[in-house]
């Protein structure tokens, strides 16, 4: 059986927290951190990485476009 | 499995397109702006346009469009982005044309040059950006404020009687023959974001048919505007813009859409 994991990589500091993206994620991966970036935002960081499956979701609607996505099919063994 | 593993270049799936370049966008946290710009560059570079396209900045909070996409662009005065845009495609016909311009700049100083450079059927692309508010000058309100909106000029809410009602400009435009392709659409979830990049390729696509003006309009949030957080503004633009400004094609092929 192969399983999807995906991975985001944020732009701290481009990130502006405006947490447009966190709704848009069907497996509540994102969370804005609780440190600040040098603009004194809440940035964007995976609270949860194992569940990712790079659907992109997160990245299309941001509005800053500092969501890249990466994703990779493993194979798991049942 | 590691992040490490996984942050790979072959493994890429989805990064912010080389048509917008690295300045930080001026706009504020969790404007549909950022997200516009975005999906438009995505699909001229989808296209293989970079080198043809020549875009023109309105005035308003995306006066600095030409910051943010790489490609020509020109800033035209107040409201008058589709009349230098009909300059630039009659000058150079072969080049993608389009303008990009919010609710205050297309539909209240500019009304005059759209509704005629519509109505000549320029075959020009109109990007419109319709949150419902003047962003950039502090919230005032616009032609497209809704009833009842509270805004920092009508503090206790638009009243018809006295400021008159709000300007439905897409529907108005769809109604001239020389506009051949209009719709509407958002960029609030990923679903309305794929929805809007396909009616906007569609645009494009269009132009080079020469049939006339190809216009998408895209309601926006306005969360300093409206004084709300990004989250709640998606929201209320959901259960207020909606109603009023209903999502959807509105002219297909130079016929208007039949509502149900």
């Amino acid at each position: 059986m192969a399983k999807v994991q995906g991975a985001i990589v944020v732009d701290v500091e481009r990130c502006k927290g405006c947490e447009v993206c966190i709704p848009a994620c069907p497996t509540d991966v994102i969370e804005l951190a609780k440190e600040v970036n040098g603009k004194g935002y809440h940035y964007l960081y995976m609270a949860n990485p194992d569940a990712c499956i790079g659907c992109a979701n997160c990245a299309i609607v941001c509005p800053d476009g500092v969501i890249t996505v990466y994703k990779v099919k493993k194979i798991v063994k049942i | 499995m590691d992040i490490k593993d996984i942050v790979k270049e072959e493994n890429l799936v989805y990064t912010k397109t080389k048509l917008m370049t690295d300045n930080i966008l001026s706009y504020c946290p969790g404007c549909g702006h950022g997200t516009a710009h975005r999906i438009i560059m995505e699909v001229v570079d989808e296209l293989g346009m970079q080198e043809d396209t020549i875009g023109v900045a309105p005035v308003g909070c995306s006066v600095l469009a030409y910051e943010f996409m790489n490609i020509d662009m020109i800033q035209a005065a107040h409201g008058r982005a589709p009349a230098v845009a009909t300059g630039v495609k009659r000058t150079m016909p072969e080049k993608f044309v389009f303008t990009y311009q919010g609710d205050g700049d297309l539909a209240a100083i500019g009304t005059a040059e759209t509704i005629h450079a519509c109505n000549r059927g320029e075959n020009i692309t109109i990007f419109f950006i319709n949150n419902g508010i003047y962003g950039m000058t502090g919230g005032q309100m616009a032609p497209t404020t809704l009833p009842g909106m509270r805004t920092s000029t009508s503090p206790y809410g638009r009243d018809l009687p006295s400021m008159g009602n709000p300007l439905k400009i897409t529907e108005l435009i769809a109604q001239l023959p020389g506009t051949y392709f209009v719709t509407r659409h958002a960029v609030h979830t990923p679903a309305a974001v794929r929805k809007a990049k396909r009616a906007i390729r569609k645009a494009i696509e269009l132009q080079k048919e020469n049939k006339g003006v190809t216009f998408v309009e895209i309601v926006s949030n306005c969360n300093s505007g409206w004084k709300m957080a990004p989250v709640k503004s998606n929201e209320w633009m959901v259960e207020n813009m909606f109603p009023y400004y209903p999502m959807g094609d509105i002219k297909v092929d130079g016929e208007l859409v039949e509502k149900k």
